[in-house]
């Protein structure tokens, strides 16, 4: 996904002259066919993320759209106040993409995990959110930044995630995407963004393994967020189970919580959110063993929704 | 609590400078509030910018051939507010309703909002990264416009400056010039006791900027140094300019608490303007 991303916006700069790229310290020869095809629009600016920022802004100011690049927790806290007001208070078309996005770096410790990253980017007005499935699905993503005016936060996942998005199923931002539809009262709902959808697909097909209908929607998009649809596909069910990769505080979850207690009030189904717990990370290894610590793993996944609907039957 | 005053020996204040204090205290009359000091100690940076260097046209403010001018120490605004009124990109009558609920003049400037102002500003250390991005789009785009980023001295505490510093440096960015308006004051007290600078001419010289001092109260020295940019072909420029805070106000020249005031008694009213030559 990283490495498509990264050509992606190659890709671009071909054909847009609006394109460029701001690295901070990455890899040497990242992005070296551009650097030596267009040296003028390829900038690796050392490890100063707020100058990156307002840079990019004031690039953005005159017309250029930056695709600002670096490691995820560093593009989002440490500048956030440029990202605020040098981005977002003057609504500008920069892309920050954002390396190892939830627990990818896992083995580096919680400095470098990016757990709250939806939160923050998701509490700034004119921000848009993205949390793409796969690589196929980024270049869609990449795509569709041309078109947008606004500035967008990329989270990238760790990269190999198994394709699990369709061509067929489109893509708009701000669109949310029901990758496994099911039907009946008796269904539930599992709502998902960046690769938790592919472990939710799994969890799904477990679930039916155990005669439970649960139909998966796709929230590429986390901000804005496609309230229309999951209030569309959340009203006839009983529960719904948000999935993510990230703290339980101020994401995914809690985006579709609010925006259901706002449409349905007192008819709203049952809401569980599945995400990181809300502490630092106390152990290493790699971001599955993360997953499988905080029970976001499909097993675990399916596990947790039979538990909540033996519950209910008990009740 | 008074101040050494370290740029005494500037000329007396002429009618334009005086003029131009008054549409200062013309804003913080109408809002009944404002950054006194801060924007007093600016008046002539950005009169000589505005009336002798700076390339723009008031009916267009976003013509791309334009000089920016970013006033980084958006705190010092009513100097901004002042210039542009005079130079026609906002009426002069707009300073009477500086941060009314339905004026678009406010404690700090918005990009968007107020014709001329280049980028939002209040929170310190944002302007120069704006402006090496601003130099750098003028570069790719071959303009030959040139961008001027004006900053308070406690301003230049931020850390994100001095990363904007490096880059300018890096990218020898001679369409950038860095003011500081060295009025040796912050908010909480002298900057030689809050966290000094010196030398200050030597850090920017450090970062890469050719760098050169001048009284920033003497119209005629300022507009022939600012003349003379850039003042090396291969690196960005920086002028640290010698200022007083709240100049022509005597009561609060040197006078930390004139930093930022509000319910200005009617007596105090009075003297802002009698201090200014009266209103126009």
């Amino acid at each position: 996904m990283r490495k498509t991303c990264l050509d992606m916006v190659h890709t671009l700069a071909k054909s847009d002259p609006r394109v460029v790229f701001i690295g901070s310290d990455l890899s040497p020869g990242l992005l070296g066919k551009m650097k030596a095809e267009m040296p003028e629009r390829y900038y690796m600016e050392g490890v100063t993320e707020a100058n990156v920022i307002g840079m990019a802004a004031g690039m953005a100011m005159d017309g250029y759209m930056p695709f600002v690049n670096t490691i995820a927790t560093f593009i989002t806290r440490r500048c956030y106040e440029q990202v605020a007001l040098d981005l977002c208070l003057h609504d500008l078309p920069v892309r920050l993409i954002a390396n190892g996005g939830g627990l990818v770096y896992a083995p580096l410790g919680p400095t470098h995990l990016a757990v709250e990253d939806i939160a923050i980017m998701r509490a700034l007005p004119k921000m848009t959110v993205t949390a793409v499935a796969d690589a196929d699905e980024m270049v869609r993503l990449m795509r569709a930044t041309l078109d947008w005016p606004h500035p967008i936060y990329i989270r990238l996942g760790k990269g190999g995630d198994p394709i699990v998005s369709k061509e067929e199923n489109g893509f708009a931002i701000g669109k949310a995407i029901v990758m496994r539809p099911a039907g009946g009262r008796d269904r539930v709902l599992l709502v998902s963004c960046g690769v938790m959808t592919g472990r939710a697909l799994k969890a799904a097909d477990l679930l039916a393994k155990q005669g439970i209908a649960a139909e998966v929607i796709h929230v590429h998009t986390i901000k804005p967020l496609d309230s229309k649809l999951i209030v569309e596909r959340a009203r006839d069910v009983r529960s719904v189970f948000t999935i993510e990769e990230h703290t339980t505080i101020g994401g995914l979850g809690s985006a579709v919580l609010d925006v259901l207690s706002e449409e349905l009030g007192p008819n709203m189904p049952y809401v569980k959110k599945l995400g990181l717990s809300d502490e630092f990370a106390k152990n290493y290894g790699s971001q599955d063993d993360l997953l499988e610590l905080n029970g976001l793993q499909p097993p675990q996944i399916a596990g947790q929704v039979e538990r909540v609907l033996m519950q209910a039957r008990v009740a | 609590m008074k101040v050494v005053r370290l740029a005494q020996a500037s000329p007396p204040l002429d009618e334009r400078s005086l003029y131009l204090r008054s549409l200062v205290v013309r804003g913080l009359v109408g809002g009944n509030r404002g950054h006194v000091g801060s924007s007093m100690s600016l008046i002539e940076i950005l009169r000589v910018l505005y009336d002798d260097i700076l390339r723009f046209d008031p009916k267009r403010p976003n013509w791309p051939e334009r000089d920016r001018c970013i006033l980084s120490k958006g705190h010092g605004c009513l100097a901004l507010y002042a210039m542009l009124a005079d130079k026609g990109f906002i009426p002069v009558a707009e300073l009477d309703r500086f941060c009314h609920v339905d004026g678009i003049l406010g404690g700090h400037p918005e990009r968007g909002k107020v014709p001329g102002v280049e980028a939002s500003t209040g929170a310190l250390g944002h302007g120069l990264s704006i402006g090496v991005g601003m130099a750098l789009a003028a570069r790719m785009q071959k303009r030959d416009s040139r961008v001027f980023v004006v900053m308070g001295d406690g301003e230049i505490n931020e850390g994100s400056v001095w990363e904007a510093a490096l880059a300018a440096g890096k990218h020898k960015l001679r369409n950038l010039c860095a003011i500081v308006d060295y009025n040796k004051i912050q908010s909480a007290g002298p900057t030689a006791e809050i966290q000094d600078l010196e030398p200050l001419v030597d850090k920017w010289s450090a970062f890469g900027f050719a760098t050169v001092d001048v009284d920033g109260h003497d119209v005629d020295a300022l507009r022939n140094l600012l003349q003379r940019l850039p003042f090396d072909a291969e690196r960005p420029s920086a002028v640290i300019c010698h200022t007083v805070k709240g100049k022509g106000i005597p009561f609060a020249e040197g006078d930390p608490k004139w930093h930022h005031q509000s319910n200005f008694e009617a007596k105090v009213l009075e003297d802002l303007q009698q201090a200014v030559g009266g209103m126009r």
